[in-house]
């Protein structure tokens, strides 16, 4: 799977409180959590953004709570893939859990900048940045959570299983 | 192969000799939870696989504490989806109105969570049950519908460090003051997808109370669990209460870990964690001039009895700083009853205090206690992100709760010691 996007960059730390704050946490409808991505870390970002675009972030992106609503308001606004140079460990599992890709790369975090047209290939793990021609290799996905997303995430693997 | 207290647990659960980390492996889950916020959408997911039935009645745990007593409809839509799920499964531990308290804080007093269990939550405080030496992660909404149909998660067996704490603890300083030292020092990704083993002589001497804030603040260092081995505290705490047959696990001597750190509690001043973030901390002695609109007193992290008897030790007598507003949430029905019981609540009353029932509320900027623009809260909580507890630019301060009391008394954070006079 591949997709090719404008490059949004955050910083370090960036927490599930500022990805969607709890505030609209009373409800679980992807249309309205995506109304709120990012919020608190750019209010303006749903207005800016196109379906497509790719968040491009620092270290320890997702962490805090475990809210699901942070992975699904980030897929439900048409992000198509987040780049970090590390994911809090419960957004990661959340985000293979419920079909958002996602990639480690802290080479590819450093050197992308705001703005920048970004292609990532999934399968392969390779991001190239066409603004500034360069190409990078993410981290390997473990085998299981590769299967996990040809199966389509967890509950369809889980259906597979009881099937 | 020696292993770690961690590796030997979930080796157990997943029926094998011995597990290494790196690996992947799936394991039985004891208890899986789910509150208002995240359980919804497992349970819709639950639904949607085409599953009619829980694995077992007994160990999915669902407690609506997050918006509760419901805020607004929405929540209380989110509510009644659990209400109606719990009755349809006849779940043993769902707990409501009077009986509902905060998940971290209910689910070890209740003896649900007993030690050497696999727990997964849906709710990243989880990492509480540690604590009484169980593994206990933090997971999604995703992850908790497959364990409430199969009974199952799978887990990249974790490194596991060790932090070793000497020495005896400064007058003030408990089980708070030693996660916020240690996140401090590692920072809030020091401990990335690892496992946090708390150790040694002042662990030993630790109450279950301060082990338990501890533990739960292993997620604000990036940990997939934190854990200290039981002892005779853990017994004691647990005999009275466990409902299922436990089990003491220990590292092995030679057991293997990532990285070792000691350090001197002697040399630990209560601690205050800055906006916004918890490794941001500070020594009370440096924190100077911090004006604060409210406190709050509570939550999974600080809102048990010893929490509120320590506030109420300096509450007493004395009256909350005009302009400020203190909120003292004991976190379970029966900590509230008990608090009531030895005339905490007199003190609190008479010190100006609001008495909230148990609810996470403000801790996650739900409702009960919203700071508005420019406010600044110090909260006995575990999260002082961007927006936390309100608006967007108001501020919270983390600290334990002897230091929240004299803060709410003197209208900016102070120390204890500044109140009580000897």
């Amino acid at each position: 799977m591949k997709f090719r996007g404008k490059a949004w960059k955050f910083g370090a730390d960036v927490d599930t409180d500022q990805i969607i704050p709890a505030r609209y946490l009373n409800t679980s409808d992807p249309k309205e959590l995506a109304k709120h991505c990012m919020e608190d870390a750019d209010p303006q970002f749903v207005n800016k953004m196109k379906p497509g675009d790719i968040i491009v972030a620092d270290k320890n992106f997702g962490c805090g709570s475990s809210r699901e609503h942070a992975p699904i308001s980030i897929k439900a606004a048409g992000i198509s893939c987040v780049i970090a140079k590390s994911f809090a460990r419960i957004f990661y599992r959340n985000s293979f859990n419920m079909g958002l890709p996602i990639l480690e790369c802290p080479e590819a975090a450093g050197a992308i900048s705001g703005g920048d047209e970004i292609e990532v290939d999934i399968d392969t793990g390779k991001i190239v940045n066409l603004t500034k021609n360069k190409a990078f290799n993410s981290q390997p996905i473990p085998s299981f959570m590769q299967e996990l997303i040809n199966t389509g995430g967890l509950m369809e693997w889980v259906k597979k299983k009881i099937g | 192969m020696p292993m770690t207290i961690t590796e030997k647990i979930l080796a157990k659960h997943a029926g094998l000799k011995e597990v290494r980390p790196g690996q992947l492996i799936n394991a039985k889950v004891d208890i899986a939870l789910g509150n208002d916020i995240t359980a919804p959408i497992a349970i819709k997911e639950f639904h949607s696989a085409g599953a009619d039935k829980v694995f077992n009645k007994n160990k999915v745990v669902l407690v609506p504490d997050h918006f509760t007593p419901n805020k607004d409809i929405k929540s209380a839509e989110q509510c009644k989806i659990l209400r109606e799920f719990a009755q349809e499964q006849k779940l043993t531990h769902y707990f409501d109105g009077g009986d509902v308290g905060v998940e971290h804080a209910l689910l070890p007093e209740k003896g649900i969570v007993v030690p050497g269990d696999l727990v997964i939550g849906a709710d990243s405080h989880t990492c509480t049950y540690g604590a009484l030496g169980a593994f206990a992660t933090g997971v999604g909404s995703t992850d908790l519908a497959a364990a409430m149909v199969t009974g199952e998660a799978w887990f990249k067996v974790p490194e596991s460090m060790k932090f070793i704490f000497h020495g005896k603890l400064n007058k003030w300083v408990d089980g708070k003051d030693l996660i916020l030292y240690t996140i401090g020092d590692i920072g809030v990704d020091g401990a990335l997808y690892r496992a946090m083993e708390f150790c040694g002589p002042a662990i030993e001497r630790l109450s279950m109370d301060s082990r338990l804030s501890m533990c739960n603040m292993a997620i604000e260092a990036g940990a997939k669990n934190g854990i200290i081995a039981p002892d005779k505290t853990t017994k004691a705490y647990v005999d009275k209460r466990a409902e299922r047959p436990y089990k003491f696990y220990a590292s092995d001597e030679d057991a293997v870990y990532s990285d070792v750190r000691e350090y001197d509690c002697s040399k630990i001043e209560p601690q205050v964690a800055f906006p916004h973030l918890p490794e941001n901390t500070k020594n009370i002695s440096d924190v100077g001039n911090v004006k604060i609109d409210q406190v709050v007193i509570g939550s999974c992290t600080n809102g048990r009895l010893e929490d509120l008897r320590v506030a109420a030790k300096i509450l007493k007598g004395r009256k909350v700083a005009p302009y400020v507003r203190l909120i003292v949430i004991p976190a379970t029905p029966l900590i509230y009853r008990q608090a009531m019981k030895e005339g905490l609540f007199e003190i609190y009353l008479k010190a100006g205090a609001i008495i909230s029932p148990p609810t996470c509320g403000p801790c996650l900027g739900g409702h009960m206690g919203i700071l508005a623009e420019g406010e600044r809260a110090l909260a006995t909580t575990n999260r002082n992100f961007v927006g936390r507890m309100g608006h967007p630019k108001s501020e919270v301060y983390l600290a334990n709760p002897a230091i929240a009391a004299a803060t709410a008394v003197k209208g900016r954070i102070a120390h204890p010691d500044e109140v009580v006079r000897k």
